[in-house]
This record gives structure tokens, C-alpha cells and sequence, in this order.
């Protein structure tokens, strides 16, 4: 399957599209479940918010290996600062989406809850359990996943700048509609 | 007359000591433990009680003469982390103010061979008794006897978990129970 020139893979697009959900999703429910009291409703979300990061981590990996192995369209013209700023950007939005759930994953198996994903998957615990540990992690968890949100405003701004501001159809490359139904 | 009762006082202690099968074993606190695995959503959580209290009186040879007694302080629980343990304090678990101990009474003691036997009995906790089976394995090196086993227990049947906590998707209503005990003056086996 050849995509029209200009234009990232279909499954790149799906990829990007569903990490985006999921991403805020779990970020929302992440932000939500810490302040809550012990109750049902807090272990249902820390496991869900788990289970999402995990998936989260996994569809990264493929998202990963699937970038690597199909050029993005090339760059649309631009001064040189803001490709530049565009690929860092990237570049630690990637880093981010493994770097937020392995933590998390780290903060959870070190705090004595190991992962079990569905709650039928036992995941390996990669760190043992360590109560000091857990908190350097839980802070470290929550620092990078504010940081990921930054990142992920600007990439959104960014985005917006050239949709309104360049018109220059940038956001056509990542848009799941054919080439004629541009947004 | 002071005599006299040093006397008995000697025999007393001298018949305590040529019959140490009557005597009761002691339980080792430092070297037992008695602890359960809950499961979460799957996620398998474990607990300790640190503070418990054993009346044993065993002799491998004569297990239908067994009494065995426990009394576990629900408030010494060990979960790992102190928020937890506040919780588990309140009413729809343990309740601790108003049953502050779970209680387990022998009834049978039957041997299987090969140190193990099988302990019936009563498990009575928040105020609800249930009959239960409890394998039991003996290992002994010098004068040390240890016993572990392992049992499910049921936490609906004792109302831990209640109100909003009742869902066993949530929490599981099997919970297993573990020991390992450390006894002196258990005879041979």
C-alpha cells in the first residue's frame, strides 16, 4: 500500500489518532483518580488508568517500529527553526510515550501492586518492591506525564498555527479523509 | 512446712519435665507468621498481622488429643501501607473497635503420614463462625518444630469488605490464609 504523496501511512494516521485518545484519556483519568478518597471508584480507575498506560506503551512500541520503517512525508516548507522545533518535538513526544507508562509500571511494582493487565495478564515486575523507591517514581511519573501534556499543547498549537494562520494544509497529512476532503 | 512445699514444688516441676507431650508448645512470635493474600482486580495484595497468641498442645502421636487455639489481633494488620490500614480499621472491614480479635478453635486433629495432618475447626471472625479445614505440614530440626499451611477462606462469609466493597470483581471473595509457625517442645514425630 503506497500512500498518496504527501501524506503519512493509514496506519500511521490510525496510530496517531488512537495514542491521541488514549493519551489524554489516561492523562484526564490520571489527574482525576490521585485526589480520590479509598473507595471502589479509585482502585476501578488506578487499574484502569494501568491497563491504559500499558496498552499505551505497547501500541508506541509498534507505533515506533512502524515510523522506522515508513518515511513521513517530507516537510512542508518552512523556516528552518520551526522544522527544527517540529522534529524535537517529536523526537520527545516519542521518548515520552515510553518513558510515562515504564515509570508508572515502576511506580506501580515498587509500590507492591504489580500489574496484572485486564486483571487476568500478570506483568513482570521489573523493580522490586520499595516503598521509597515508589515515591522517587511516583513524582518522576508525574513530572513526565506534565511534561508529555506541554509537549502535547504545543504539538497542538503548532498544528493550529499552520491550519489557520500558513493555510498550508498541513494537517492534511495527518487527517484520516482522502486527499479531495481536506479539513 | 516450708520444707515440705519446696518438696512438692521439686516433684511438681520434676513431673512437668518427664512429661513433656502435656505440656502446651509455645509458639515463637519473632519466628511465625500469619498473613493472607487478597486479590484486587486481579492484582494479588498481601497482609500480615503481627500480633497473635497460640495455646497448642500437640504430640504427633496421639493428633486426636490436639487442642489448638488462636487468637489474632485484627488491629496489628500489615498492608504495606499506612492508609490502608486505617481503612481496613473501619466497619465494612475488619471492624476492629467492636471485634477487635479473630479467633480459630480446633475441633479434630487427624494425621495423614509424612508430618502432615489436617486440622477442623472454628474460624470466627467479626462476630461470624465458620467451620474450616487447615492442612497443616510439620518440619522439625533440634528442638524447633515448624508448622505451614495454607487455606482459603471466604471474606463475604465474614462480612469483610461490606457496603460498597460487597463487588467481588472488584475484590475477590476468596482470600487465602497463610501460616508459618514456629513451635518448641513439640515431641518427635
Amino acid at each position: 500500500m503506497t500512500p498518496p504523496a504527501g501524506r503519512y501511512t493509514l496506519v500511521a494516521i490510525c496510530l496517531h489518532w488512537l495514542l491521541a485518545v488514549a493519551i489524554v484519556a489516561t492523562f484526564c483519568v490520571g489527574l482525576y483518580m490521585s485526589d480520590l478518597p479509598f473507595s471502589p471508584q479509585r482502585l476501578k480507575l488506578f487499574n484502569w488508568h494501568k491497563w491504559a498506560g500499558v496498552t499505551i506503551l505497547a501500541l508506541s512500541a509498534v507505533r515506533l517500529l512502524w515510523r522506522l520503517t515508513h518515511r513521513p512525508p517530507p516537510d512542508l516548507p518552512m523556516p528552518a527553526w520551526q522544522q527544527r522545533a517540529a522534529h524535537g518535538t517529536h523526537h520527545l513526544l516519542y521518548l515520552l510515550f515510553f518513558a510515562v507508562p515504564l515509570v508508572g509500571w515502576a511506580y506501580s511494582a515498587s509500590a507492591g501492586f504489580p500489574i496484572v493487565l485486564f486483571g487476568v495478564l500478570p506483568l513482570p515486575s521489573f523493580v522490586s518492591v520499595d516503598k521509597e523507591m515508589a515515591e522517587v517514581y511516583k513524582a518522576w511519573h508525574a513530572y513526565l506525564a506534565y511534561g508529555l501534556a506541554a509537549l502535547v499543547l504545543m504539538h497542538v498549537a503548532a498544528a493550529v498555527k499552520h491550519q489557520v494562520v500558513d493555510r498550508d494544509g498541513l494537517l492534511s497529512r495527518m487527517w484520516p479523509a482522502p486527499r479531495g476532503a481536506r479539513p | 512446712m516450708m520444707k515440705n512445699l519446696l518438696t512438692v514444688s521439686a516433684l511438681a516441676l520434676g513431673l512437668a519435665q518427664a512429661l513433656p507431650a502435656a505440656a502446651q508448645q509455645k509458639v515463637v512470635p519473632a519466628q511465625s507468621e500469619i498473613g493472607f493474600v487478597s486479590k484486587q482486580m486481579g492484582v494479588p495484595v498481601e497482609g500480615k498481622f503481627r500480633k497473635f497468641d497460640a495455646q497448642v498442645a500437640f504430640d504427633p502421636k496421639h493428633p486426636d488429643a490436639a487442642k489448638i487455639a488462636f487468637t489474632i489481633d485484627l488491629a496489628s494488620v500489615s498492608l504495606g501501607a499506612a492508609e490502608t490500614e486505617a481503612e481496613v480499621a473501619k466497619p465494612d472491614w475488619f471492624n476492629t473497635k467492636a471485634f477487635p480479635q479473630a479467633t480459630f478453635q480446633s475441633s479434630t486433629v487427624k494425621a495423614l503420614g509424612a508430618g502432615k495432618f489436617e486440622v477442623a475447626g472454628k474460624l470466627t471472625i467479626k462476630g461470624a463462625s465458620r467451620d474450616v479445614l487447615v492442612p497443616v505440614a510439620l518440619a522439625q530440626a533440634g528442638p524447633a518444630t515448624t508448622a505451614s499451611g495454607a487455606f482459603t477462606i471466604k471474606r463475604l462469609e465474614f462480612k469483610i469488605g461490606d457496603g460498597d466493597w460487597k463487588d467481588t470483581s472488584m475484590v475477590a471473595d476468596d482470600v487465602q490464609v497463610k501460616f508459618k509457625l514456629s513451635l518448641t517442645g513439640v515431641a518427635p514425630l
